[in-house]
């Protein structure tokens, strides 16, 4: 296991649970966002924001700086706390989050602040982009690495499979795809057999709406780690929450040459508080004050 | 006619018609891609379970499968937010589906500046632009929930592909049961003779509001609700032109390609009138409440009272 020199699992620790209270606190300010899907990304984001990644956040556009690519624009919450934390910008700002006249869009656009890196909300557009900025940096001879975040919903669209095949087609080696593999998308579960039997209906082929109204089975993406291989990846499986496995990944990616890596985070939607986890009900919406409450007790220090 | 009573989602109304409608036969089959709870095409789902088919986030996929049951005779719906139907699958609507006439509806929520929070990447502003371009489609923007059901409806029942585009938030509900909604039909809401607003979608409301406005001032304001906008009905728009002289379109879309692009080339053929056009004004939404959008991008009842006012100076002068 390589050194997580620099940074101490236990300070990633208490940096990823102020990072967990932010993204509930500006949620349930603006009653609206995506919390869910923020909270299963915090440990892959801290780990890579405050131990992997080249930066400077008083030089933005430092051409030298390592990219961090968020596919999944939804998780926008995620983005900002992170770059909050990193010094970008003070964290009062981000209760500004989804209001009329704020930098903090609803979903993340590029340069608004500074260090948001691609303007996503539409899935499946990170990793072409990443390829493009990965190709850059080698006809520039800059050595910075890119790194892309992608949801289950990602990796759904067949673009994220076309840049796949491009980016091992042209032997780009500096980048590097992170799956938040929590299996939960926009309507409900994305794979069967990840969690229990959710009603009657065993395995049927395709998807069906379970009692709570969630749909179960929206596409499944199962063996994940197989289908980036046969399109010519180096992949990895760890757990998402882990950060000593995260950045042992993420350090074997780095010095992995002639094939992009990918490594695939088994992570939790909602990860943190208990009543969000693995619950597709806050993929896109708020806890309320009171639920505020909970989530804070459950997440402090 | 027309009444308040009450605030529904026209997006609301997708899940329920479509259940009634294969209750009384009719072979729908719905493809969904990860937003059937969003825009309420689960709920058919739950019901129907082997009718719904889920193929995820894969847009360009859901438009294809599509196509493909209704070449093999079903009536084949596709549900989605507007941003990414039309917008991530416009090839494959022209290709797929509108050059070859098929039988697919797509019932496209989330629309305009109203989503509100989510910003400007969730705000589809340009698809009644791009679905108007389409030879083939009829397009369809309800003004309430009533409506949105009846557009659903008729989508069914009629032959060949629509395009139906709903919104998320609880708007006003302005039509009673009673309503029927026809295709290249313009409802005359509020009769006027001094000068017309033609709207769509959450704007009627705001039209006819601005014309209670206009009416205290002593103008005549005609309203009419262009909820079919392809085919569009020529004969209101070019009625309202000769006998009011003056139109203020209004739309939460941008002000090129949609409804105020179609009333220019309608009334600019026949009997040209000065225009003002509400709606977008070539550039891109921001996060806010929707309230707060619609009143920031000068999309009220006021603003279009004040379009009017001005249209009727530059008419008397
Ligand atoms: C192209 C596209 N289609 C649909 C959506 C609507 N949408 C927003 S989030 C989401 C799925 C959320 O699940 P996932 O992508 O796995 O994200 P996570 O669970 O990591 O938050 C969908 C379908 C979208 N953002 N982009």
């Amino acid at each position: 296991m390589a050194s997580i020199s620099g940074a101490s699992v236990p300070e990633l620790e208490r940096t990823a649970r102020r990072i967990r209270r932010h993204i509930v606190r500006m949620t349930t300010e603006v009653n609206s966002g995506h919390p869910g899907g923020s909270l299963s990304s915090v440990d892959i984001l801290t780990a890579l924001y405050f131990h992997v990644l080249r930066y400077d956040p008083k030089k933005p556009t430092w051409p030298e700086r390592d990219r961090f690519i968020m596919s999944k624009g939804h998780a926008s919450p995620a983005m900002y706390s992170v770059l909050a934390e990193a010094g970008y910008f003070p964290s009062e700002e981000l209760m500004t989050f989804r209001k009329l006249g704020s930098r903090l869009q609803g979903h993340n656009i590029m340069g608004m602040p500074p260090g948001v890196e691609m303007s996503a909300g539409a899935l499946g557009m990170g990793l072409s982009f990443s390829l493009g900025l990965a190709l850059a940096g080698r006809m520039d001879n800059l050595d910075y690495h890119v790194y892309c975040l992608l949801s289950d919903g990602d990796c759904n669209e067949g673009q994220t499979w076309e840049a796949a095949a491009a980016t091992s087609h042209h032997r780009v080696d500096t980048v590097t795809a992170i799956v938040d593999y929590n299996h939960i998308q926009n309507d409900g579960f994305s794979d069967y057999t990840h969690f229990v039997q959710r009603d009657g209906h065993g395995q049927r082929p395709g998807g069906w709406i379970d009692d709570q109204g969630h749909t179960v089975n929206i596409l499944s993406l199962q063996p994940l780690a197989d289908r980036w291989r046969a399109f010519g990846w180096n992949a990895q499986e760890v757990n998402g929450h882990q950060f000593t496995e995260i950045i042992d990944a993420l350090e074997k990616a780095k010095q992995h040459k002639g094939q992009p890596s990918v490594i695939i985070c088994q992570t939790t939607k909602g990860k943190g508080v208990s009543f969000m986890e693995n619950n597709p009900s806050f993929h896109g919406k708020a806890a309320t004050k009171e639920q505020l409450e909970q989530a804070l007790k459950e997440l402090a220090d | 006619m027309v009444k308040e009573v009450r605030t529904e989602a026209t997006r609301a109304a997708l899940g329920p018609t479509l259940i009634k409608l294969a209750q009384k036969g009719l072979d729908i089959v719905v493809v969904d891609a990860d937003l059937g709870v969003s825009t309420s095409a689960a709920k058919f789902g739950k019901e129907f379970p082997d009718r719904f088919i889920t193929v995820g986030v894969t847009e360009q996929n859901m438009i294809g499968v599509a196509a493909g049951l209704a070449a093999s005779g079903k009536i084949a719906f596709a549900s989605s937010f507007a941003v990414f139907m039309p917008g991530h699958c416009f090839d494959q609507v022209r290709m797929a589906v509108a050059q070859p006439n098929l039988n697919v509806k797509l019932v496209a929520s989330h629309s305009g500046i109203v989503v509100g929070e989510d910003g400007a990447s969730a705000q589809a502003l340009e698809d009644l632009s791009l679905m108007l371009s389409l030879p083939n489609f009829r397009v369809i923007v309800p003004a309430d929930v009533v409506q949105a059901e009846q557009a659903i409806e008729t989508a069914a029942n009629n032959d060949g592909p629509f395009y139906i585009r709903t919104v998320r938030p609880k708007t006003p509900v302005i039509y009673d049961n009673g309503h029927q909604f026809a295709l290249g039909k313009w409802d005359l809401l509020r009769p006027g003779s001094d000068v017309t607003v033609i709207a769509v979608g959450v704007l009627v409301k705001a039209a006819l509001d601005a014309a209670e406005l206009l009416a205290q001032e002593g103008v005549s304001c005609r309203v009419l609700n262009a909820a079919s906008l392809k085919p569009a009905d020529t004969e209101a728009t070019l009625a309202a032109a000769v006998e009011t002289g003056a139109i203020v379109t209004a739309e939460d879309h941008q002000v090129h390609g949609g409804l105020g692009s179609l009333v220019a080339q309608m009334t600019a053929r026949h009997t040209p009138v000065p225009i003002a056009f509400l709606g977008m004004q070539d550039c891109y939404g921001v996060s806010g409440r929707w309230d707060e959008l619609l009143e920031h991008f000068h999309l009220t009842p006021q603003a279009i009272a004040e379009a009017a006012r001005e249209l009727l100076s530059r008419k008397s002068a």
